[in-house]
């Protein structure tokens, strides 16, 4: 492994997580297929996203979006402002932080069934 | 990966310390291995004298290249410590007790440490790193300002060691690439006010191997023995290609 700095595993995060999110975007299109079999198949495929495990994913989901938009609007600014690049590292730090504040903040509402002990559809 | 602490600098002429250094070792048509060299060095040893040392003393078979020893010439850039520096001007103080050297990714190995420069200079010499200018020249010199001299002295400093082109994960991926090394020189002249051949280089760089290759990665700036801001080099000239022409003070 080579020992590159922050620049270098932004990128790597960046890939990781692009790839992530065109994996669900692959099972997005699935699920959403199901609506033209009626209400009732929909909703069954549906249910399946309140499940603890694929809550799970979907927290990994919430991650890799969250954080491959902010990564993606640092490269903008490197690429676009003069003195972007200078600030790499800073911006490398600050992408982390938003990450985060979102992801604990998106979290919750998605855990906060399981926490409530009802994981199903119905609970709201 | 090495995580000891660094040998102190205090009494550092004084005092030697053990060293483990573990050298990649391979040879045309063999598989690489890792051969480990015991020896004593001062904290203030360059790594290159530790290698001098282990070649003089221990094993004659040692290779890698030096020439200057004094980081100007760019003969021994290596990957120490899983990091591309010139062995020059890298020191014992700051590697520790335990140092690995490795040819550097992205070329193809000769011997040892020893790696073929010579895809490396060719993609230098496809960016025309000279200065095109075909208004006859002045009585005297070609006059520039301060402020334009300024706009391209980050690339002058330019010692073509290929330590960033050989820390690139764009280059490892498709050595065909141009790479940093080679931007930074035609940035040298695409920014140049005296030059009049940056829309020729900017067609070369904006080909399928050129410029957008980059994915901003920042190893290449992070591994300068220069201190060349590489990837805002690279940055520079892809904003001239999208917006057709250099950003070149007038005065």
């Amino acid at each position: 492994m080579y020992r590159g700095q922050s620049g270098m595993w932004s990128w790597l995060l960046h890939r990781v997580t692009g790839v992530a999110v065109l994996l669900f975007l692959l099972v997005h299109i699935v699920d959403i297929t199901m609506l033209g079999f009626g209400p009732t198949i929909y909703n069954n495929a549906l249910s399946v996203f309140a499940t603890p495990l694929v809550r799970f994913f979907s927290l990994a989901l919430i991650a890799s979006v969250l954080y491959h938009s902010f990564n993606g609007l640092r490269i903008l600014i490197i690429d676009f402002w003069p003195a972007g690049a200078q600030y790499q590292r800073l911006f490398a730090v600050l992408t982390i932080l938003l990450t985060l504040a979102g992801f604990i903040s998106m979290g919750y509402f998605v855990l906060l069934p399981v926490f409530q002990g009802c994981p199903g559809v119905t609970c709201g | 990966m090495t995580t000891t602490s660094a040998p102190k600098v205090q009494n550092a002429r004084a005092n030697t310390v053990q060293l483990t250094v573990r050298v990649k070792r391979g040879a045309p048509g063999a598989a690489s291995h890792w051969q480990e060299y015991k020896i004593e060095a001062s904290p203030l040893d360059r790594f290159v004298d530790v290698l001098n040392n282990i070649k003089w003393t221990q094993d004659g078979t040692l290779t890698f290249r030096r020439s200057c020893l004094h980081g100007v010439c760019g003969s021994d850039s290596m990957r120490i410590n899983g990091r591309n520096q010139l062995a020059c001007k890298t020191l014992v103080a700051d590697l520790g007790y335990k140092i690995s050297a490795e040819p550097m990714l992205g070329y193809p190995v000769i011997r040892d440490l020893v790696v073929d420069m010579d895809p490396f200079f060719g993609k230098y010499e496809k960016v025309k790193p000279f200065l095109i200018n075909n208004t006859p020249a002045p009585a005297t010199e070609r006059l520039q300002s301060a402020d334009q001299r300024k706009r391209f002295d980050a690339g002058t400093k330019c010692i073509l060691c290929g330590a960033c082109t050989g820390s690139c994960p764009s280059v490892w991926a498709n050595p065909e690439w141009v790479g940093p090394a080679a931007i930074v020189n035609a940035h040298r002249f695409i920014f140049d006010s005296r030059d009049e051949g940056a829309a020729e280089r900017l067609q070369i760089l904006s080909d399928r191997t050129g410029v957008w290759r980059c994915r901003t990665i920042f190893n290449c700036a992070d591994v300068c023995p220069r201190e060349i801001p590489v990837t805002d080099l690279i940055e520079d000239v892809k904003r001239a290609i999208i917006y057709g022409e250099p950003d070149i003070p007038n005065t």
